[in-house]
């Protein structure tokens, strides 16, 4: 690097904050358990790498987190409207972090369009650090603002940080000879530098980072590094309005071990290779079709090619998912990826996949719905679909990740399930996990259970339907083996010779048979205890999916508080749980949070014919622990 | 019973599995079952390293009545099982079978993109311009004015052209053939089968109970030589009875014409050479219909290129597979020490 480079590498980083505690009551640092910040701006702000480097740096701090990205649909929505508006929220703390956190204690605002949408969020007396160069008339008009809320009493209740940050980047980057637009582009890591003073963390994660993507450009590569520097610098000397404080978060207390962060989309990947692994499978064939937000898990797996991953981006959701079954037929696993509305283009394929008894995993990035919907935005709106979306009775297994991490061991299951029981698994995620990141305790591979399949060679005795009698499942017969030579396909097949049988009584007694193999499935997964609270109580609040981390927490806070209540979480949606409708009615009440208009309750109402109460939102955002929290109250008085 | 392995040569019967045939009594299929099973057996191929993949229809039943693997999936989606199937195993011998309302209709998309991407399958498309199964309704390659319980008035629709499309969607090979035509079928299955890449035969097939006869204006024995040119890469394109019919290029366009060769100073030097890598020739030789011009037969049209399944074999590690602790370690990590 030049000489002039402002690299502020990772020597003084920690000097820094080591020097600003020290200092006496001007610059002292305050003690908080856990903080929730957003960065919001134009969708071209780089609100989304500033919250992940954010993040990350408070990860490497030893803070637990939860990352909440929230971005338009448009990718380039035009600049500072209300609906081009991108955020990325961080909660971090010293404790226990299960959620992206309900209130804002800290919004930064790239533009009037970024605070209009995001202050609703900001708790009262929380602050918000405002771009005021970029609080002009125009901008005002944008986002609908007839007054300068910077200067009116609109943000009489919070704490306002008004900052030209536009001019401040201008200035930390004169020397390095770019054009002003792209000064202005660095505006974003101008505060995130701020940022990491005010939490005390360091830089150095983030300028690793700068120097690897911008490398090949040394001009931008510096300018950033040097905006990066410029912000902390000024949290650190100076000229912060009273009252504004550095803070310290301390490292939560969490399980020895090594850790990095995972988005439920790398876990998933990850899983699906680790499980095909441990299933002694020599590949996957994943077919996908681009989707918002299942696309990521495309992108991911393309990376895996050196693991035995092959990709094939196929013309679409049909050809994916047929492209996958095929893959399984051939001797590899067939895996496919869409959201709700490309998991209904897969339908007919899905019932081919019961039909054949073919083992397939189906991940549903799930978004609010119906039709193109909200794309960006999470929704739980696919467990009917998931459950019962076919044609003609098509039972198959269902599993849902409950968060990010989750999402490896979710994965690493149904390969278990698909390739023991040559069936279709449907693993439900959503648009908020996939996106979502969290710290993640590696494991340690050599130390998982492997579950070899064991593919059929003896000609002796076979035929294509043969079922193990433990199982129910059909064994896996590969083209190329010699004397196994089959036919598969959608026609009814016979159940002692596997031949297309019209017969009525043999489809009856195959329909039977489809159903109690998926049902016997409950023999082989855990029996269902509560995450929290006793196996009888008042109240038990029973959730699925990614309603885990606030409905946890919601619980934790109201049993803190004396309140007789239970959570249920369920991973497995079917065939459910052995106990499960045992369990439920040891219960007197039984609340069903869910991102729908009341599914799951339906379903536990029909199977269990139980008394569950629905508790719904559908604003294509996660539930708030206080929503929860507030429902568990209302109910226990 | 079969063997567990296969040293010995295969007859044409040991193709078939022990299922009873569906087909209605004197269908076109019974003919093409028997040139591909035939064709399997002079090819020397074993039974468990070959794959009939089909979709829906009176064709789709085929891979039920093949001793080999065999896969009938749903209406239009075999070229994506067949894609999945050789991504999963690039060494298997991979057949689709599919029909004109199943390959060009529902099925068109994957028809098109399996075409494109150069799958290494064969592509045999029984077309009988007739929804068989369904029980004759028009199909995307009836005539314009046919008939059909879905048409009573007659279809509105211009009749697509199987293997214009398949030229035009990229194909590397196309041919053609007749169902009843046994000897020129396997001399072209067994081409297409040489074939590295994806490729496309039509074999025109005579529905007897809802089509009977669409083809008979150029396959009536007593008219079949002059309404048929076989075409041979490096020959002369002549056709007739008495081999004196030749198609040339009308002089002073880009147009064909038929002429005879004597006639008005015409010799077998003016007439068109067949040369099956050149794809606008192709155009021209599968746009030929009846009555002003024969319809070409044969391979039309062959020029290989690279096919998919062994760029993406190229693409995987050779030293297969990573080591996947190491991939979870990638990136960013810290350790936090116990107490």
């Amino acid at each position: 690097m030049s000489a002039t480079s402002p690299d502020g590498n990772g020597a003084d980083d920690s000097r820094s904050s080591v020097a600003a505690s020290s200092r006496s009551g001007l610059r002292r640092r305050e003690i908080r358990d856990e903080i929730v910040i957003r960065f919001a701006g134009d969708s071209g702000d780089g609100i989304q790498l500033t919250g992940t480097q954010f993040a990350m740096e408070s990860a490497l701090a030893g803070a637990d987190i939860a990352t909440f990205p929230d971005y338009p649909a448009e990718i380039r929505a035009p600049a500072g409207t209300t609906y081009g508006v991108s955020a990325f929220q961080v909660h971090f703390g010293s404790v226990d972090i299960r959620t992206s956190g309900d209130e804002l204690d800290v919004l930064v605002a790239f533009n009037p369009a970024a605070l209009k949408v995001n202050l609703a969020d900001l708790r009262i007396g929380g602050m918000v650090f405002a771009d005021e160069s970029s609080f002009t008339d125009r901008n005002l008009k944008k986002a609908d603002y007839e007054t300068n809320p910077l200067e009116d009493d609109t943000l009489a209740p919070y704490q306002l940080v008004k900052l030209d940050i536009t001019r401040l980047v201008e200035e930390a980057v004169k020397d390095f000879g770019i054009s002003s637009k792209d000064a202005r582009r660095s505006r974003n890591l101008w505060a995130l530098g701020l940022m990491l003073w005010m939490y005390g963390r360091k830089r150095a994660a983030t300028i690793e980072w700068l120097k690897d993507k911008f490398g090949k450009k040394p001009d931008i590569m510096n300018a950033n590094i040097a905006a990066l520097n410029a912000g902390h610098a000024f949290g650190e000397t100076a000229e912060m309005p009273s009252g504004v404080v550095g803070y310290t978060v301390a490292a939560a207390d969490v399980e020895p071990g090594l850790y990095r962060t995972v988005t439920g989309t790398e876990a998933a990947a990850w899983g699906l290779l680790v499980g095909v692994r441990a299933a002694g499978i020599g590949r996957i064939v994943f077919g996908s079709y681009p989707i918002t937000p299942a696309s990521p898990l495309l992108h991911s797996m393309a990376q895996l090619a050196d693991y035995g991953v092959v990709t094939f981006q196929a013309e679409d959701e049909i050809a994916a998912i047929c492209s996958a079954i095929g893959g399984s037929y051939g001797g590899a696993l067939g895996v496919t990826s869409s959201s709700g509305a490309g998991v209904a283009l897969k339908g007919e394929a899905l019932g081919l996949a019961v039909a054949t008894e073919l083992p397939l995993i189906v991940v549903n990035a799930q978004r609010a719905g119906p039709s193109t919907g909200m794309p960006t935005k999470a929704e739980q709106a696919d467990l009917l679909q998931a459950l019962h979306g076919r044609h003609g009775d098509a039972p198959l297994v269902v599993i849902a990740a409950a968060t990010p991490g989750d999402s490896f061991d979710v994965a690493i299951e149904a390969v278990r399930l698909a390739t023991k029981y040559m069936t279709p698994v449907m693993l439900l995620s959503d648009a908020y996990l996939m996106s979502a990141a969290e710290p993640w305790a590696i494991p340690d591979l050599d130390e998982l259970p492997a579950f070899p399949v064991k593919f059929r060679t003896d000609p002796e005795g076979y035929h294509p339907f043969l079922r193990d009698p433990d199982t129910l499942a059909r064994p896996w017969a590969v083209p190329g083996t010699p004397g196994l030579e089959h036919r598969l396909g959608g026609l009814e097949r016979d159940y002692d010779t596997g031949d297309i049988s019209y017969d009525a009584e043999n489809h009856a007694r195959m329909t039977e048979a489809r159903a109690a193999k998926i049902a016997g499935i409950a023999d082989d997964i855990p029996l269902q205890k509560p995450e929290l609270g006793p196996e009888s109580a008042t109240l038990a609040v029973v959730g699925w999916g990614s309603t885990y981390g606030p409905i946890y927490q919601a619980v934790t806070k109201a049993r803190e508080e004396g309140y007789h209540v239970a959570h249920i979480h369920l991973r497995y949606l079917s065939p459910f749980p052995r106990n499960l409708g045992e369990l439920l009615k040891s219960y007197d009440r039984i609340l069903v949070p869910e991102m729908n208009h009341g599914q799951l309750v339906s379903v536990l109402r029909d199977r269990y014919l139980i008394q569950g109460e629905a508790f719904t939102k559908v604003k294509g955002q996660p539930f708030k622990i206080a929503d929860i929290y507030e429902a568990i109250r209302t109910r226990l008085g | 019973m079969t063997t567990a392995s296969e040293t010995v040569q295969l007859k044409p019967t040991d193709f078939a599995s022990d299922q009873e045939v569906r087909w209605c009594p004197g269908c076109g299929d019974y003919a093409i079952i028997k040139a591909i099973q035939k064709t399997l057996a002079e090819l020397g191929v074993k039974r468990e390293d070959t794959v009939f993949v089909s979709g829906i229809g009176c064709a789709a039943r085929f891979p039920y009545y093949m001793s080999t693997y065999g896969f009938h999936s749903i209406h239009g989606r075999a070229p994506a099982f067949a894609t999945g199937i050789k991504l999963a195993n690039p060494e298997l011998d991979v057949w689709v079978v599919t029909g004109d309302g199943d390959g060009l209709s529902i099925g068109g998309n994957h028809t098109l993109h399996v075409l494109r991407r150069n799958v290494n399958v064969q592509i045999c498309l029984f077309n009988n311009e007739i929804y068989g199964l369904t029980k004759g309704q028009y199909s995307p390659t009836s005539r314009k004015g046919t008939t059909s319980p879905s048409s009573p008035k007659g279809s509105l629709e211009q009749p697509l052209s199987a293997c214009s499309f398949a030229l035009g969607v990229g194909a590397r090979f196309v041919a053609r053939s007749i169902d009843t035509m046994q000897k020129h079928l396997i001399g072209v299955l067994k081409r297409a089968h040489e074939h590295h890449g994806a490729s496309f035969t039509e074999i025109f097939q005579n529905c007897i109970v809802f089509n009977d006869k669409v083809f008979a204006d150029f396959t009536d024995r007593a008219i079949a030589s002059d309404r048929q040119v076989h075409v041979e890469h490096g020959k002369p394109l002549l056709f007739g009875k008495d081999l004196d019919k030749g198609i040339r290029v009308k002089p002073g366009s880009l147009k064909l014409e038929v002429v005879t060769v004597g006639e008005n100073g015409v010799s077998v030097d003016d007439l068109f050479v067949h040369d099956e890598t050149d794809r606008g020739l192709a155009q021209l030789l599968v746009a030929m219909e009846p009555p002003d011009f024969p319809v070409a037969l044969g391979v039309i049209y062959c020029d290989p290129a690279p096919a998919y399944e062994d760029q993406v074999e190229s693409r995987l590690d050779a030293a297969c597979c990573g080591d996947l602790n190491d991939l979870l370690r990638s990136g960013r990590t810290w350790r936090v020490d116990g107490d």
